[in-house]
Order: C-alpha cells, then sequence, then structure tokens
C-alpha cells in the first residue's frame, strides 16, 4: 500500500471496485487513479500507436495515459480518464488497447518495429498498390488503430438538456474562480460557478499553501459553503464547459450520475446545458507540462504538479524514492511537500544544467539516468519520478472563436488573447496569473470589471495569498542520444516525430499537427501540444511567438454522444402527431405510415387480407364502386382573412382567386419565384374577406412561412391576418358515388347537387348542430367531399361516417389508396412536386396567369423553362399488363445504351390499378405532350428492371370527369 | 352545441387527465375556448377599445392577461389568442365576431391546442430542463411562444407557482411525456 | 447565437429560420417591360460578403416576425436587427 497521512478523503469508508478483475478498496474521495496508485498500482494502459506500456501523468482531465474501460455491459464506457473517475463502490474498469492482458501485450511488438511507425507511415507505407488499401491494409489499421471498445449495446441511462441563464458565468472554482465567485455573489449578481472536478477548490486541494493565515483547501471549502448559502449563485460541480458559443452562449455537461453506480430512478446520467451568459470568466487554470527526455514515458514518471496533488489530496506516495525534474520554482514545491511527508527525494534542477536523460523499468520506473550539470553521469534508483516543464495557462476555450493566444516569456507559456471571446475575460493561472496572491486578486477584479459593465457594484476583498515567482528557464527536450523522448504520449508523438516532420518540411504547427499527429488524440494535446510546437521552433531556429499554436475547437474534453442526443432517441427522436381518427385506426388494426411527424393510416387490413396489396385494392374498388372515408386533417389549413385577402391569395396563386365567389373552392397552384411549383392545394371562400386554404401535409409549415413572408416583406400594406388552423379541425374526405348519400345521413342540411354542386363549400352543422364544415372537392376523381368538425369530435366523427357507411358497405382507406386514386386521375403530388419542375412541366402551365404579378410568374416565362421538348408529364403504362413499373426508372429509346446522354426522363410515381389490373404510372419524359403512344424502355439500374413501357394520357381513369360531378 | 357526439379531449379520454410527479401537478384543462384576434389594418385603436369596452385587456409583446371572464395572451404584431371559459363561450368566434365586426379577424383556436396547467413550488427548476425560457426573469403576467421537445409553444406564467404550457394539439402526448418526463428528472 | 428581437428582446436563434440576403425584399414589378431581366438578377444574383451582411430571418417559434438583422458574417456580431415590415415599408414598399 502507498497511502500516507492526509488528504481529502474519507479513511471512515471503504469502497471496493475491480481493475482488470482484481478488487482493491479506496475511499470517498478518491478518483480511479489515486486508489489504484494507492494500492500500488501504476501500470493502467498501453499507448496507442507503440502499446507502450503507460500509467497516469496527471490527476486531472488532461490525462493522455490512464485511459479505461469503465462499467461493464451496457454501461461500458471507452476511453474514460482514471483521473477523473470518481470512485463508487462497486465500480468496475478494466485497462484498454491490449491483448491478452495489460501486462503482456502481443502488440507491443509494434514497439520494436518502431522505425516502421514513425510519423506520416500511413502515407508512406500503404503508398502502393492500390488495391491493397480496401483488402489488405485497412482491414489491418482498423484492427490495430483505436483504443477502447463500444458495447454495441443501447445504453440503458437517460440523459437532459437544459437551459441556463446568469450575468456571470465563472469557469473553475480554483482560488481565482471561488475569489471572482465570492465577489459577484456578494454583489447580488446572479452567478453559475462550473467546475469538472468533483471537489470545487481546484489547486487548493492539492496544494499546501495558505490563505490568510490557514490551508488554502479549508479556506476554498469555507467560500463554497459560503457560495451555497447565497441564492443567486448557483454552483456546478462536476460540470465541464466544453465550448464558448455566439453571444455569450456556453455548453456545460453536468455529470449528475456519474458517481453512482446507477443513476437513481427517473433521473439522468449527465446533462448537457446551454448557459446563456451577459458576462464570463475563464478561471480554468493551467496545465503542467512535461520535459521531453529518453523512456519519459514509464509507468511513475508524471507531472511534478501530479506527483504533489495525489500526496497532498490523495494522501497516496507513488513511490517510497522519487526524484523531481524541474525547470522552474514551482517543481520544487513537490520536493518540499513530500519531504514533509516524509518521503526520500533527490532534485534535478534544469536551471543548474542538471538534466534526467534516460530511465529503466519495462513495467514501470526503476531508475533515472541524471547528467549532472558538471557533466557526470549518475544512476538513481527511484520509482516516482514528477517532471516540471512549466504551467501553460488553459487557453482552451478561449481560442473556441479562433483567437490566437499570445506568448508570454515571463512564464514561458501561452496566454490568452485578449478580447478572444466577446464577453469572455481571464482569471488567474488561465491569464497567466500564477501565484495563488494574484489568482485571488485577478479572479475578484475580473468579476468586479464584468458587474460594473452589468451596472452593479461589488466590493473587492483579496485575502492575505504567497505571490512567489515562477522563475523559470525553459527547457523542451533533454539533447541526448538517439532513444525516443515522448511529447504526445496517449498518439506516441516523439521528438523524433517533429524533426522528421521538419526535415520534409512539414514545419507549420497545423502540418506538424496532422503529420505527426500531434495533439490528435482524445486528450487534445492538453499536455503536449505546446511542448511539440517548441521542439519545432528550436529545430527551425524561430521563436515559438513565430511558429504560432494550434487553436482549440469544443469540446474541452470527450462528450458522451448520449448527452449529445439528450431524450430524443427512440420513441422520443421527435414528437409524434396523431389524427384525429389514430383511436378508431388502432382498434381496427390499421397499418401506420409516418409523413412527418405525423402516423396516418397507410391501409386498414381485414380479416383474411394477408399482403397489403389485397387491402389496398379493395379499399380503392369499393371507394370508386360505392364510398371510401379517408382521414385529410393532416392537410395544412390556413386561415386567411382582411379586405385584400384575395388580393394577396392572386399574388401567391398563379392562378386567380380574388373573383371566386363566396361558397367556392378552386385548386390552386403556389410557385416559388424561380418558376417551379412550391406546393398546391383547394382554397375555399368561405366569407367575403375570409378564406381557407390548404397545403400540402409536407409543406404546411413552410408555405405559413411564405405567406407570412410575403405579407409582412413583400406588401406590408396588405390588410391581410393569418392563423393556421391545421389542428383545430378534423377533416375527412368521403368519395364515391354512394358518399352524397352517406353524409346526408349525418349533414342537417341540404347537400344535393343542386344545393351544393361540384366545388361549393358551406359551414353547415352535422348530427343535429355541431359545427361544421363542407368542402365539395375531390382528389380521387369521385363525387367526393371534405368534412370538417372541431377536432375533439374527430374520433366521434370517423365512428359517425364508419356506422353512416355500413348500408353503403363504405371503406375507409389510407394513403396508400389515396395515392393509387390520385396517380389513376393523373393529379401531382409529392413525388412529382420535387422542387425541380414547373407548372409547364405538370401539365399546367395554362395555370400561370400572365395578366398579374404572381409570385414565380416572370421566371416561369424565363427561356429554358418553356423550351419545347422539356419534361412534360406523361402516364406510362407497361406493354406487358403483367410487367410491373418501377419507380425511379428512367426512359430510354429502344436500343439506346443506359448512359445519362440516352436519358429521356423518369418514373415519378408507380402504382397497381386495380380497375385496370396492371401496373401504371407518372413519370416527367422529354417533349412528352408530343409522345403519346409512343413505346420505350424503363430501366432501373439499382433495382435491375427494364420493361418496355408505353406513353399514354396520365388520366388513366374517367379522364372527363364526369363522376366528380355527379 | 346540441348534437349526438362524443368529445374527446387532446389527451384520448372522456375527462382531462391530471397528473402528479412529486411536486409538480399537470393537469389537463379543457375548460378553455381559444380564438385568434388580429387586428385589421389600421383599426388598431379601434380594436383596442371594443377590447376594452368587452373586458379583453389585450397584452402588450411577451404578455399574457386574465380578467373575469376574457384573458388574452399576445401572439404577433396586432394579433392576440383571447381566452374564455368553454361553458359560456364554446362557439366563441361567434360571441366575439359581432363585437369586433370587419374591424378584426377572429378565428376559432379552441381545437387547434392542448393546453397542460402546471402548478409546483420550484417551477423555474422544472422549466429548465424544457426550454430556454427563463422563469427565475419571467414572473406572473409573462408569456411567450418557443420550443420544447420540438414543439411550438406558448408559456404563460399564470402565478408564481403555475405555469400553463399551450402546444399543438396532435402532439398532445408526445408534449405531455416530456413534461413528465422533465418533472421526474428535475425533483 | 442570440437575436435581440425589437419586440421580445434577446432570443436563441434556435427559434429562427434564417432565409438570406436582405436583397431579397427588393422584388421587382412583374408587370413592368423589363420584368424578366430584374428578375433573374433578383432571383439568382446574390451578395455574399465576408462582414457585414443584412439578412432575413424568421421567428418561426415565436412571435412570426421577419426581421432584418445586420450581421457580421466572420464575426456573427450582430449590430441591428429591425421589424422587416418597418424596412419593407421605409423602402416604400406597399401593396
Amino acid at each position: 500500500m502507498s497511502r500516507i497521512t492526509g488528504g481529502q478523503i474519507d479513511r471512515s469508508r471503504s469502497l471496493r471496485f475491480i481493475f482488470d478483475g482484481q478488487t482493491y478498496t479506496g475511499h470517498p474521495g478518491d478518483t480511479l487513479a489515486s486508489a489504484l496508485l494507492a494500492n500500488g498500482v501504476r501500470l493502467m494502459g498501453r499507448s496507442f500507436k507503440y502499446h507502450r506500456p503507460r500509467g497516469p501523468i496527471s490527476s486531472g482531465s488532461e490525462e493522455p495515459n490512464a485511459i479505461v474501460e469503465l462499467r461493464t455491459g451496457a454501461r461500458q464506457e471507452p476511453n474514460t480518464r482514471a483521473t477523473v473517475i470518481e470512485l463508487f463502490d462497486g465500480l468496475v474498469a478494466n485497462s484498454q488497447n491490449r491483448w491478452p492482458s495489460l501486462k503482456f501485450d502481443a502488440l507491443a511488438i509494434n514497439d520494436r518495429l518502431s522505425p516502421f511507425f514513425a510519423a506520416g507511415f500511413y502515407y508512406k507505407t500503404f503508398m502502393w498498390p492500390a488495391a491493397f488499401w480496401e483488402k489488405v491494409y485497412e482491414p489491418i489499421i482498423r484492427r490495430a488503430a483505436g483504443l477502447g471498445s463500444l458495447t454495441k449495446q443501447d445504453d440503458p441511462d437517460d440523459y437532459d438538456k437544459g437551459f441556463l441563464h446568469c450575468d456571470l458565468l465563472i469557469i473553475g472554482a480554483g482560488p481565482a474562480g471561488l475569489s471572482a465567485a465570492l465577489t459577484a455573489g456578494r454583489a447580488g449578481a446572479r452567478v453559475i460557478l462550473a467546475d469538472e472536478d468533483f471537489r470545487m477548490g481546484g489547486r487548493l486541494n492539492a496544494e499546501t499553501l495558505e490563505i490568510a493565515g490557514g490551508a488554502g483547501a479549508d479556506w476554498a471549502a469555507r467560500a463554497v459553503a459560503e457560495l451555497v448559502s447565497l441564492p443567486n449563485v448557483r454552483l456546478m460541480p462536476r460540470t465541464t464547459v466544453i465550448g464558448a458559443f455566439d453571444h455569450g452562449i456556453y455548453g456545460a455537461v453536468e455529470r449528475v450520475s456519474d458517481h453512482l453506480a446507477v443513476p437513481e430512478a427517473g433521473k439522468p446520467r449527465q446533462i448537457l446545458w446551454r448557459i446563456y451568459s451577459a458576462r464570463a470568466i475563464l478561471a480554468a487554470g493551467a496545465i503542467e507540462r512535461p520535459i521531453a527526455f529518453e523512456n519519459n514515458d514509464r509507468p511513475g514518471i508524471m507531472l511534478a504538479g501530479a506527483l504533489r496533488a495525489y500526496a497532498n489530496r490523495w494522501g497516496v506516495a507513488v513511490g517510497d524514492h522519487v526524484a523531481v525534474f524541474t525547470n522552474n520554482e514551482d517543481g520544487l514545491r513537490t520536493v518540499s511537500d513530500l519531504k514533509a511527508k516524509g518521503l526520500d527525494v533527490a532534485v534535478i534542477d534544469a536551471r543548474k544544467g542538471d538534466e534526467v536523460i534516460d530511465s529503466a523499468g519495462r513495467l514501470g520506473l526503476k531508475s533515472i539516468t541524471v547528467r549532472r550539470g558538471n557533466g557526470r553521469t549518475e544512476t538513481l534508483n527511484v520509482s516516482a519520478l514528477g517532471v516540471s516543464g512549466g504551467w501553460n495557462p488553459n487557453v482552451s476555450l478561449s481560442s473556441n472563436h479562433r483567437g490566437r493566444p499570445t506568448w508570454d516569456d515571463s512564464i514561458a507559456a501561452f496566454v490568452p488573447a485578449a478580447d478572444s471571446i466577446n464577453g469572455m475575460t481571464f482569471a488567474g493561472a488561465a491569464a497567466g496569473a500564477m501565484s495563488t496572491h494574484a489568482a485571488l486578486a485577478t479572479g475578484a477584479a475580473q468579476a468586479a470589471e464584468a458587474l460594473a459593465s452589468l451596472g452593479l457594484s461589488a466590493q473587492i476583498d483579496v485575502p492575505r495569498a504567497e505571490d512567489a515567482p515562477v522563475n523559470i528557464k525553459p527547457l523542451w527536450y533533454v539533447h541526448s542520444g538517439k532513444g525516443r523522448a515522448w511529447i504526445d504520449q496517449q498518439n506516441d508523438v516523439t521528438v523524433k516525430d517533429v524533426k522528421l516532420a521538419k526535415q520534409e518540411n512539414f514545419v507549420s504547427v497545423e502540418h506538424l499537427k496532422r503529420y505527426t499527429t500531434l495533439g490528435m488524440a482524445t486528450d487534445q494535446g492538453k499536455t503536449g501540444n505546446v511542448l511539440g510546437l517548441a521542439v519545432m521552433a528550436e529545430l527551425t531556429g524561430k521563436t515559438i511567438p513565430q511558429t504560432g499554436t494550434t487553436i482549440y475547437r469544443p469540446p474541452y474534453t470527450p462528450v458522451a454522444m448520449g448527452a449529445l442526443g439528450g431524450r430524443a432517441r427512440g420513441e422520443d427522436f421527435k414528437p409524434t402527431r396523431y389524427t384525429p381518427s389514430h383511436k378508431w385506426a388502432t382498434e381496427q388494426g390499421a397499418v401506420f405510415v409516418e409523413v412527418g411527424y405525423w402516423l396516418r393510416s397507410q391501409w386498414l387490413p381485414r380479416a383474411g387480407e394477408t399482403t397489403w396489396r389485397q387491402s389496398v385494392d379493395r379499399e380503392v374498388l369499393q371507394t370508386r364502386k360505392s364510398a371510401g372515408i379517408c382521414d385529410v386533417t393532416t392537410l395544412g389549413k390556413i386561415d386567411i382573412q382582411g379586405t385584400d385577402a384575395g388580393a394577396f391569395l392572386d399574388k401567391v396563386y398563379c392562378n386567380t382567386f380574388s373573383t371566386l365567389g363566396v361558397g367556392k373552392t378552386r385548386y390552386g397552384l403556389m410557385l416559388r419565384e424561380d418558376g417551379m411549383v412550391m406546393d398546391d392545394g383547394t382554397t375555399a371562400r368561405m366569407g367575403q374577406n375570409e378564406y381557407v386554404m390548404t397545403t400540402t401535409t409536407a409543406n404546411a409549415v413552410p408555405v405559413f412561412r411564405h405567406l407570412e413572408y410575403c405579407r409582412q416583406v413583400l406588401w406590408p400594406d396588405m390588410d391581410v391576418q393569418l392563423i393556421s388552423t391545421t389542428e383545430a379541425w378534423a377533416q375527412y374526405s368521403v368519395a364515391g358515388p354512394n358518399a352524397r348519400k352517406l353524409l346526408e345521413k349525418l349533414v342537417d342540411q341540404d347537400i344535393s347537387d343542386a344545393a351544393f354542386p361540384y366545388m361549393a363549400c358551406g359551414n353547415i352543422t352535422v348530427c343535429g348542430g355541431l359545427r361544421a364544415r363542407l368542402f365539395r372537392i375531390s382528389f380521387s376523381g369521385e363525387l367526393a367531399y371534405e368534412i370538417a368538425v372541431p377536432t375533439r369530435y374527430g374520433d366521434a366523427m370517423i365512428r359517425a361516417l364508419v356506422e353512416a357507411g355500413r348500408e353503403f358497405d363504405a371503406v375507409v382507406y389510407g394513403t396508400e389508396a389515396l395515392g393509387v386514386m390520385r396517380v389513376e386521375k393523373g393529379h401531382v403530388a409529392g413525388n412529382e412536386l420535387n422542387g425541380q419542375s414547373s407548372a409547364l412541366n405538370m401539365g399546367l402551365g395554362k395555370m400561370v396567369s400572365k395578366k398579374k404579378d404572381a409570385i414565380g410568374m416572370v421566371l416561369s416565362q424565363r427561356e429554358g423553362m418553356t423550351t419545347a421538348g422539356g419534361y412534360r408529364l406523361v402516364g406510362v403504362k407497361p406493354v406487358n399488363p403483367a410487367q410491373a413499373l418501377t419507380a425511379g426508372a428512367h426512359f430510354l429509346a429502344k436500343g439506346a445504351a443506359a448512359t445519362a446522354d440516352n436519358d429521356a426522363g423518369w418514373l415519378t410515381s408507380v402504382v397497381y390499378s386495380p380497375h385496370l389490373g396492371h401496373s401504371i404510372g407518372l413519370g416527367y419524359l422529354k417533349g412528352g405532350d408530343t409522345r403519346k403512344g409512343e413505346r420505350l424502355r424503363s430501366v432501373n439500374l439499382l433495382a435491375k428492371t427494364d420493361v418496355e413501357v408505353e406513353i399514354v394520357s396520365p388520366h388513366f381513369f374517367d379522364p372527363e370527369g364526369e363522376r366528380l360531378r355527379g | 352545441m346540441a348534437n349526438s357526439l362524443k368529445s374527446l379531449t387532446p389527451l384520448g379520454h372522456a375527462a382531462a387527465e391530471t397528473v402528479t410527479v412529486g411536486p409538480v401537478t399537470i393537469v389537463e384543462n379543457v375548460a378553455v375556448a381559444l380564438a385568434s384576434l388580429a387586428s385589421r389594418r389600421d383599426r388598431e385603436a379601434e380594436v383596442a377599445s371594443i377590447a376594452a369596452a368587452a373586458g379583453i385587456a389585450l397584452p402588450g409583446p411577451g404578455q399574457a392577461t386574465s380578467g373575469a371572464v376574457y384573458g388574452a395572451l399576445w401572439l404577433g404584431p396586432e394579433q392576440w389568442m383571447v381566452e374564455a371559459p368553454f361553458a359560456s363561450h364554446e362557439d366563441i368566434v361567434a360571441i366575439l365576431k359581432p363585437l369586433f365586426g370587419e374591424a378584426a379577424s377572429i378565428t376559432e383556436q379552441t381545437d387547434a391546442w392542448v393546453r397542460f396547467d402546471l402548478t409546483a413550488a420550484d417551477l423555474p427548476a422544472l422549466f429548465e430542463r424544457l426550454c430556454g425560457f427563463d422563469l427565475r426573469r419571467n414572473g406572473p403576467g409573462a408569456a411567450t411562444r418557443t420550443v420544447i421537445e420540438h414543439l411550438g409553444c406558448y408559456v404563460v406564467r399564470r402565478a408564481e407557482t403555475e405555469v400553463s404550457v399551450i402546444g399543438p394539439r396532435s402532439s398532445a402526448h408526445s408534449l405531455h411525456h416530456a413534461l413528465i418526463t422533465a418533472a421526474k428528472s428535475a425533483f | 447565437m442570440i437575436i435581440n428581437h425589437p419586440l421580445l428582446g434577446r432570443r436563441d436563434s434556435q427559434e429562427f429560420v434564417y432565409l438570406g440576403d436582405a436583397a431579397l425584399m427588393h422584388r421587382p414589378d412583374g408587370m413592368a417591360a423589363d420584368a424578366l431581366s430584374k428578375f433573374v438578377d433578383f432571383a439568382y444574383l446574390r451578395d455574399n460578403p465576408a462582414g457585414e451582411h443584412r439578412e432575413l430571418w424568421y421567428h418561426e417559434q415565436g412571435d412570426r416576425s421577419w426581421l432584418v438583422v445586420t450581421r457580421n458574417t466572420v464575426t456573427h456580431a450582430i449590430t441591428k436587427v429591425e421589424l422587416a415590415r418597418d424596412v419593407a415599408k421605409a423602402e416604400g414598399r406597399s401593396k
């Protein structure tokens, strides 16, 4: 055991956990990494490319090495950093990227073959032959690459999304963040303080530094307690701010239940918050960086700050004989803290010319080789080495808007550029203010400044704390030997790789990154990036500012896909819209089809019907023979009122509506300004200044948006008011020769042909006084009506219609039968309204009035739109009635090869017509208006069909329209 | 309305549903008739005075009002939703039209919507899981249209502890499910 | 993004639908002699500046107002938001 005294763990309770099959114990307050280290386990993973044995180098979310598969079964989560996993009782984790075991990994052979796997090896090794890519190289690479594995099971947990609002968002709850929160919170501002750690305090929990004469960690605990008592402050531990978006919007992931074995019932595992802030302070601290030297990646070698964090916060000695290799003052804090804990600590201070030049120990550090400033070399037997190459301010979020951090020589690191994100300022180590005093002072000052900009005043109260200088002498890598010195440990990028990139002239930081994969692993180079570009700067003889730096995109740390998806999965992926007849149709065993959010009856099988065609054929035949009922509620309905309503319709439809009489309905064609058809539908004039427009189901929302555009933007003085009534009315089509007789049983008024002729509309009552609307319109080509009742009566109405239809053996039909009947009549629908077709293409060119300035009129006449020989709507039937047509098949002249040049058009819609006893279709054919009777091939290369077809009129059934006027 | 048909609530039952999830009560409210009221061009003043005389207080942007009989919420420029008791105003358009004549466009909206009334001591904690409407800053009388789980809804703060969510009727089940799920999650 | 709606204040851009260049307001007279060439320009030619841009946005999940938003396409900074109806009227559009 490596547990020593002290730390912020609860030793009164023990937590059992399993790593790689072996059971260990830890304490509340531990992370998986601290608990494993306390149990003497340093080896926690294998590197990506060379499968090198690795242990944690950090104690935070920057960790590149100690990444594990957390939990088992459906909850298994790959690539989880052991350094931030909050220990819970029963935790199970497994190492990854190794086989058969962590201690013996077969692919460690890659390490011996490393000359073949240098930077750019993908580009060089697998150059040729090209055919080998798919069959040989890619499968091999895919098997070897990747870190953790996915379970391929459904995630059993829930994820929420949420919205928060604040005056001031403070990112990071270390000394700077706490100081800022106290300053703003005491002043009454609405504050959110978010920190990725489960314990607020930041580095104060990992240090022995004092604030106001007491332990820094105690001050942090008191600050948190005070903030908890302020109702205007929201503390969000376990919450990572993952990105800075536009105009003060931040994304944050709160890990609500990750520290539990299983979330509580009904509670989410995580919440993705969208935070709206007036101002923000980035107080995310700094991340220590290593110094590269040969074999600097062995388990037991870690960042000096992490080494002391494990000792101070978690009471863990990573080794009993310890060395510290530093080029700055902060590394010496590890020396003094560990010595105070009774450990034996050697110091290698690079500022005095001392350097670590190599290490030994296959599965964990056993010794280091030190070259002293006087040239003498010695071997030290140590099991832990702390390395400090300086601290990089955590600038990640500051560059989300492409702001380039600037170089600060005094700390040898990049600091955030001022104004890199609107509304965001920087405090503490994130701003390059490295002492505790500077953190507290800048936190308070930035909070006061932010509040002043919001019209609030704040008192600044900075407690006493150390203000030691950084005193750094930059050292990036130790020049010695020919071995490999790691820069990016997760992606196995070494100093040699950077040298190779330089040699091959990939010297810009962006090229360096892509060529070597520096910083492209799951840790995104939090510890390695600056080191890599500093090495490149040194090699090219440039300064670091001249060399530049790559910048960071969101997210700050990896985000589970579940959190991004939120509740939108499975049945909750989108809302469901039920039609008024849904309950009745469900009772009938209807088959439903999704149409946007709507569920519509597709067909309604009856007992004995075993194929969908049997049901659809029956529905079509019986409708045309007697009567059929169909729920058409999903069509968009827009109430258009105002003294200019008629003139408005003349603008938005290509045909004329102002002349339509009250109580009449007309089919309307709506064009886009480019002359293509946007939508179609019937519009009824219910009163002098009152129209009801119907739209296709799919276009209800876009048409409404378009009408508002016309009303507000194009003709702002028109007296027109709009409101959607799609959901207010349950609307049913009743079609067929017996439609009138059926409806007469329900409608209270006279609806004889004389009283209610073809295309009539009006307000009526049904069933003894229920207000309703009736429209004599037809999509099926039959005598047909659409009847609308208030939606709450929709269920009762379908039942009443079915009951009234019983004596006529009326059917209820679904969308398939609807489609068959409209194709039989040659009516265009979604497949023909494809956004690339004009009225002329659809055979409706005469509808475009040139006497008025309607949308799309002018450009529907432009060159190219009116060319003879362009696409025209045609009817199509197979020459051999036994052959079926295939929608999407292309027309070819007989004998012509199936090439794009010979393409003469395509079949848009295909159905089986039970009346004709064969397949029929609609299609667009070049010059189709003059080609009736011609025989062509219809070829679908995907479906492998090739059918000889005859071009006919699109009106397959009752071409004179006698039935609908019956 | 005299007729032989039976109506259903938006959730598809004969009677409105009430669900309690922890401290939250969610009531399907079918006792309110709705009509949209939009001023005709250049007749805004006339509409305002007729409305005032009828006891309809027409609110400004982002607001809702309630009176002895009528309530109203702002939908858009010169357009409101008028609320009245369903029992007395089932045919709400027939009641309003004679008052406003040709000064306004009036359209029945009762059945276009489902209304859920939510009561809880800490409604902001619930709504921060549902939408971006900040209940901590929008007290009683505030109303807005916004998105809840892809559905365009009106959120009306009736009182400190009561909010109405008025959403598209055909998606009543989805909206109800979203409200219940959020309540379970938040409390 | 946040769009500062002239009537409703700060609203999340998620509530809006984007249309494009506010020049789409300048619909030519379809009955004019030169209508065809004017409409070709109107329908097919747009400026696409890297910088300040006047754009049409629709508050679909809000009050259904069309807005003219002046936005920098590089920084996303929004400097002006107007009701499109007011802009259209000011530009002389009527019926």
